[in-house]
């Protein structure tokens, strides 16, 4: 199963590879990561993607809980949460496919964000699935390039318990 | 006061206690070495391999309860070290090493003996630390002390960049005390939870105590003894755990696992009940997992929630000091009335009768457990043993049955040769008033016999028991069992003279080739106080651990 896990962690040097050698160490899988600063200057937000089974996300949890920078550990998927995923995608546009291209961006809400003498730049933002089925539409189409946040997010409750 | 890096970083190992350092000096640290020079409360011990003064420092550490100090160069002085790293971090170990780095201006562009230490050991420590910043080093000497010793204990890596021990700023004293929002480990148990367990105790017709280096480590031997004693269970112990109850006692089962007695294994099999104590369940004591204990509730009690559900589920989990669960349970359990155990230690006497450990005399041999008997006998059981890696490691985990904790020390998850020397050197460094006897092959020897060197300049005499067969005894016996006899590499020709070799360092070196010399060379040994001497005794070569 797959599961968002949020982890607090001291802002320092190294602390991501601690969290990135963790999993390949240990075998454990990681879909996607993201990490960024928060408004606190001191801590970092890391929010991983990781699919195993409940044992497996389990030690995923414990093991990253045992990190000396880690500060809190959170399995966002076991709580009401918000999760968004941001992708820009590239995609060549001419004449001939403009408008169906233009049409597929608005149902999904996407946004162009940039466009060339023959490519359209197109932000799209939501849950991964909806990413999934916004570049499944696209695919008809010549995509040339696409690069994805990775899921970030929060739990909705004032605090996580 | 304005001092210098070095100045500092021994400043601070002073006022953190630290009486010994096991180290080697290299460019990267020579401004260490020069402020350890003048330090009148640190004695340096120069090993002649890196590897050595980790092992050294982590020997040390078991044997005293303290943590153990290593000081490295940079590059290949830092390399030489993982393996001693590794091994203490498989083991749980406190440790603090320091390595040197090359200067903050150069780090990343190659230079001269520069590793990316922290990126290389990152996956055997507990924790570790690049020191870029003079104004950083004293408070990460304090937090690398205090994450070693606590918790689930472990080695930390200092590594300190040379332009940082040369610098200046003004020194306001070792941190008094430390508090970290990401480390605080959970040190008392959850009263529910030791309620859940009290409650399966008491109805526990077929119970066992599965206790391991957690109960050594975390020093609840006198805990461990009185909660056994009182609920009158029986008791089995796990490679790292030995000594924590004493193996004498008439409730201990002895040994579990690969090479453990019948009697602890099949108890384990048939119990209903598991009291598992500083244990994590490793495969050497669990085999398939799929028929481990399948008739047990378990209580798993350790500091590391990690280790809890890791590979066997636990029907009560107290994470807590060892120490303190425990006497939480004696406390609970004090005037409970626990269900008739007399069947269970009936049954458990039938399969003890089997005798596991008995093995066959032969006439023209000496037989390696005979050895470890006699050693037994000559140092009345108390003296601190140390081991390599392979068969006559587990024959002294069998044969010398330890009554105290910290008298056996092995490397025990990570199965490192070259352990045994050093770390009896470190032993007995901590414990001069101990006798201590390194039990070794003529294979693990070879790996740190370097050390031998340094056994001579700093007087710490340690008796070698190499049981010489000739052969990687454990490797050969793997060959024969699983490999249909097909001996790969696994003889050793042209060994060397080791009485010879041991005299040329220094050391007394006896030879023994017959059962009948065995007693009198191991009495010679252990009368010479302030010498080591080097015991090689000539064993059954075919001779295999069970």
């Amino acid at each position: 199963m797959r599961h968002i896990i949020s982890v607090q962690l001291e802002n320092e040097s190294g602390a991501l590879s601690r969290v990135a050698g963790l999993f390949s160490a240990r075998g454990f899988n990681i879909e996607s990561l993201t990490v960024a600063p928060t408004n606190d200057a001191t801590l970092s937000r890391m929010t991983i993607v990781s699919i195993g089974d409940d044992n497996i996300i389990e030690q995923v949890v414990k093991q990253l809980e045992k990190l000396i920078d880690v500060v809190t550990v959170i399995n966002l998927t076991a709580t009401e949460h918000i999760e968004r995923e941001l992708a820009l995608i590239k995609i060549s546009v001419n004449a001939g496919t403009q408008e169906d291209i233009d049409k597929i961006i608005d149902s999904c809400a996407g946004k162009i964000v940039d466009v060339s003498e023959d490519t359209y730049t197109v932000e799209v933002a939501g849950k991964s699935q909806k990413l999934n089925d916004f570049l499944a539409a696209l695919n008809k189409f010549e995509i040339l390039e696409v690069s994805r946040t990775g899921v970030t997010g929060v739990c909705q409750k004032r605090e996580y318990k | 006061m304005k001092l210098n890096g070095a100045q500092i970083l021994v400043n601070c190992l002073q006022s953190e206690g630290v009486e010994h350092i096991f180290g080697y000096p290299g460019g990267a640290v020579l401004h260490i070495y020069d402020a350890l020079n003048v330090s009148d409360k640190i004695k340096h011990i120069l090993v002649r391999h890196e590897q050595g003064a980790v092992h050294a420092a982590d020997g040390y550490a078991r044997s005293s309860g303290k943590c153990g100090v290593a000081l490295v160069t940079s590059g290949p002085g830092l390399t030489n070290a993982v393996t001693g790293i590794a091994t203490a971090h498989m083991d749980s170990i406190p440790l603090v090493v320091i390595s040197g780095q090359v200067s903050s201006a150069v780090i990343g562009n190659d230079a001269f003996q520069e590793v990316d230490a922290v990126g290389i050991t990152r996956s055997c420590v507990k924790h570790n630390f690049l020191v870029t910043n003079i104004d950083d080093l004293a408070m990460v000497i304090k937090k690398a002390f205090h994450i070693a010793k606590t918790g689930r204990p472990g080695p930390v890596l200092i590594d300190i960049s040379k332009d940082t021990t040369i610098a200046t700023t003004e020194f306001e004293g070792y941190p008094q005390s430390i508090n970290m929002r990401s480390y605080q480990p959970q040190i008392k148990p959850d009263s529910q939870q030791i309620a859940a367990a009290i409650e399966l105790i008491v109805k526990a017709k077929k119970p066992i105590i599965y206790s391991g280096g957690g109960s050594v480590i975390g020093n609840a031997s006198r805990q461990l003894r009185d909660l056994t004693k009182q609920i009158g269970f029986p008791i089995t112990q796990t490679l790292m755990g030995l000594g924590a109850f004493p193996a004498t006692n008439k409730q201990s089962l002895g040994m579990l696992g690969m090479h453990g007695t019948y009697e602890a294994n099949m108890a384990m099999h048939d119990s209903d009940c598991i009291i598992a104590v500083g244990v994590r369940f490793d495969d050497r004591i669990t085999g398939n997992l799929d028929l481990f204990c399948p008739f047990a509730k378990i209580i798993h009690i350790d500091i590391d929630p990690s280790s809890i559900g890791k590979t066997v589920g636990a029907d009560v989990s107290i994470v807590a000091q060892v120490s303190d669960a425990l006497s939480e349970l004696s406390a609970g359990l004090q005037g409970k009335k626990l269900a008739d155990i007399s069947h269970w230690w009936q049954q458990i006497d039938k399969w003890r009768a089997v005798d596991s450990m008995a093995y066959k005399t032969a006439a023209g041999v000496i037989k390696p457990q005979s050895v470890i008997e006699a050693l037994y006998a000559v140092t009345k059981g108390d003296a601190i043993v140390t081991s390599d890696v392979g068969q006559h490691q587990m024959w002294a985990a069998q044969y010398y049955p330890f009554d105290k904790p910290r008298r056996w020390i092995n490397s025990g998850g990570l199965g490192t040769m070259g352990f045994g020397l050093p770390a009896a050197m470190g032993a007995k460094l901590a414990q001069p008033n101990l006798d201590v006897a390194c039990v070794t092959g003529e294979g693990s020897i070879q790996m740190m016999l370097q050390e031998l060197s340094t056994m001579l300049q700093y007087s710490t005499p340690v008796k070698i028991i190499n049981l010489n067969n000739g052969y990687l005894g454990m490797v050969r016996q793997w060959q024969e069992f699983f490999y249909e006899k097909r001996y790969a590499m696994s003889y050793m020709e042209a060994l060397p003279d080791f009485v010879k070799l041991a005299e040329s360092y220094g050391h007394i070196g006896i030879k023994v080739e017959q059962e009948s010399e065995l007693m009198p060379a191991l009495k010679q040994a252990f009368e010479q106080k302030d010498k080591t001497v080097f015991v090689d005794i000539l064993t059954d070569p075919s001779e295999n651990v069970f």
